[in-house]
């Protein structure tokens, strides 16, 4: 099993001191959280984009290729990116090139974006969201996977003879997640592909997450994937660490309180006893952890949020440091000795490439029109 | 025969209310009306007020506590609602319309409905007409002709029975909606299996 952190990349101030961090150093900090996230054993990292204020991730393999050059295990990923307003050529593009600088440790959640103004500076509507992600996810799929590409569609300018460069890191795509809070088409689109289905798992109550997960479960054996246990499950977390449990009450309510998103509206006290959000001890953590496989099954990815909120870089830091140090070592035993043999593991590239009998070269070498001669291929 | 589902809705805020007391005479007269068409009916109450820090909560998160969650079910799988508001500053009130707002907007479609609502004077009577009657054709419910209006001199009565007769006409008319339908069906499992295939959403269809 996989654990890891995604993160919004908001720029919030904090509550307890009024300040709001710069747009350099918010963007720093991400680097200097996920460069943390690898030194205490995670292994996922992954960022979110977007591209209004208060957030700073409009450009997600910026950061991710500074990362994977300063990392050597972390496999990065992202939370979400935008389907539906992104350019399915440019994600292609992007994330090809970050497989080939990250050797491979790259793997991506489909997302559509939840804010409305945002869609038509990208000549999009919200309302076309599902058919977007149906459409745009469609031929990303097909640049990765066929050299030359001809294609028409509804929402974007047509491709004729078109080869998406670089091609893919030996000729395997990343893998491939699908993020939806609460769209069945969503777990649908994941289960027909037999990609992975992530529940964000923050903001509601459980009862969400199962629905939709049993859903694309049971649609990923509908599909012919394999068996309902043997799809592809990635959920979010929330938590806040302090060795007392009261200690942690105390030091997250004020950020709690005026949270984007959920601030002021229930309490802390009922938020965390209707969400899976968690409040205290390590081994609370621990505890509340265990027990989302109860109603999601075996699954093959946890993904906390640390960094939000305002909370301060020093604060987040200390917390990957209990998260690596207390938490996960303890969930990588349970998960592993309650996870049966037939219930795979979470895609990697390496395991994608096993997949696939071993990787090849898929370069796509021009030709000149006037000579008819090729480059020739560099010996590897 | 059938049992029908009457869910009230009220959101009268004082105790007692004007508001919850014009739901009663309207969910009585509802009952006794499908009682003479040879339906049987048990009504269930939802007072908003019980609801007020979960409506607040609800419009932050994006979802319903439990108990919220319970009165919003109620009111959903109903074969009929009553839906009784006071008039606050010319319209209905913001706790009532919270709770229309938090509903899924295609939850009410084809239910019907009796609007009601209370004021201290008549000049506030077209407010069923003018704010909640429009707040129910988007919701695509069906409305029942006659609203119900009390205000206050409507209560001391003084021999009229101007209140009563509106609201057996009401009562009726929401009876005559409800009987011959088929009962109440819950709201489509968004997660049952697809009726469109992905490849037809593939194709743009």
């Amino acid at each position: 099993m996989q654990f890891g952190i995604f993160t919004v990349g908001d720029v919030t101030p904090d509550p307890t001191t009024g300040r709001t961090p710069t747009e350099a150093e918010r963007l720093k900090s991400l680097v200097t959280i996920a460069l943390k996230a690898e030194e205490v054993g995670l292994d996922v990292f992954a960022q979110g984009q977007h591209h209004n204020p208060p957030f700073v991730v409009s450009s997600p393999t910026t950061t991710l290729g500074y990362i994977a050059a300063k990392t050597e295990k972390l496999v990065l990923s992202t939370s979400t990116t935008l389907i539906t307003t992104t350019d399915p050529v440019k994600i292609a593009e992007d994330f090809a090139t970050l497989q080939h600088v990250a050797d491979g440790r790259v793997d991506l959640m489909m997302g559509r974006g939840n804010t409305g103004p945002v869609y038509p500076w990208f000549g999009r509507d919200i309302r076309d969201g599902i058919p977007l992600a149906v459409e745009n996810y469609q031929l990303l799929r097909r640049l990765w996977r066929e050299d030359v590409v001809d294609w028409s569609g509804q929402f974007r300018t047509p491709l004729q003879g078109f080869t998406s460069t670089p091609r893919p890191l030996d000729g395997v795509p990343p893998f491939v997640w699908h993020g939806s809070i609460r769209s069945p088409q969503i777990a649908e689109q994941a289960a027909y592909y037999g990609d992975g289905f992530f529940h964000n798992h923050i903001f509601w109550p459980a009862s969400h997450t199962q629905q939709m997960v049993e859903f694309y479960r049971r649609r990923f054996e509908h599909y012919g994937h394999g068996s309902a246990d043997q799809a592809i499950v990635g959920l979010g977390g929330q938590v806040f660490m302090r060795k007392n449990s009261q200690d942690a009450v105390k030091e997250f309510r004020p950020y709690f309180d005026v949270a984007p998103v959920y601030g002021h509206g229930p309490s802390l006290e009922e938020f965390t006893s209707q969400t899976p959000l968690t409040v205290g001890s390590p081994q609370q953590v621990i505890e509340r952890t265990l027990g989302f496989r109860d109603y999601v099954g075996d699954y093959q990815r946890q993904l906390f949020l640390m960094d939000h909120a305002g909370l301060p870089l020093k604060t987040v830091l200390e917390q990957l440091d209990i998260l690596g140090e207390e938490v996960v070592p303890v969930l990588r035993k349970e998960f592993a000795a309650l996870k049966p043999a037939h219930v795979p593991d979470a895609p990697t590239h390496a395991s994608l490439v096993a997949a696939a009998d071993g990787g090849h070269d898929t370069t796509v070498h021009a030709v000149d029109d006037v000579t008819g001669r090729t480059v020739e291929p560099a010996t590897r | 025969m059938t049992t029908r589902t009457i869910a009230v809705v009220s959101a009268g805020l004082s105790n007692p209310s004007s508001t919850r007391l014009l739901a009663d005479r309207l969910a009585t007269a509802t009952v006794e009306a499908l009682r003479a068409r040879g339906d049987d009916a048990t009504v269930e109450v939802v007072e908003l007020r019980e609801h007020a820090r979960g409506l607040a909560d609800d419009l932050t998160t994006g979802f319903a506590n439990p108990e919220l969650q319970a009165a919003i079910d109620t009111v959903v799988g109903a074969d009929a609602v009553i839906a009784v508001t006071p008039v606050f500053s010319a319209s209905y009130s913001g706790l009532f319309k919270t709770f229309f707002d938090v509903i899924d907007s295609d939850a009410l479609i084809g239910t019907p409905v009796l609007l009601a609502a209370t004021a201290g004077t008549a000049r506030h009577s077209l407010v069923v007409e003018f704010a909640m009657r429009p707040l129910f054709a988007y919701l695509r419910a069906v409305p029942v002709p006659t609203g119900v209006f009390a205000a206050g001199e409507d209560w001391a009565g003084g021999g009229s029975t101007a209140l009563a007769d509106r609201v057996d006409r009401a009562a009726g008319e929401l009876a005559d909606t409800v009987g011959g339908r088929p009962a109440a069906t819950r709201p489509v499992d968004p997660f049952a299996d697809p009726t469109t295939s992905f490849e037809e959403l593939l194709k743009g269809s």
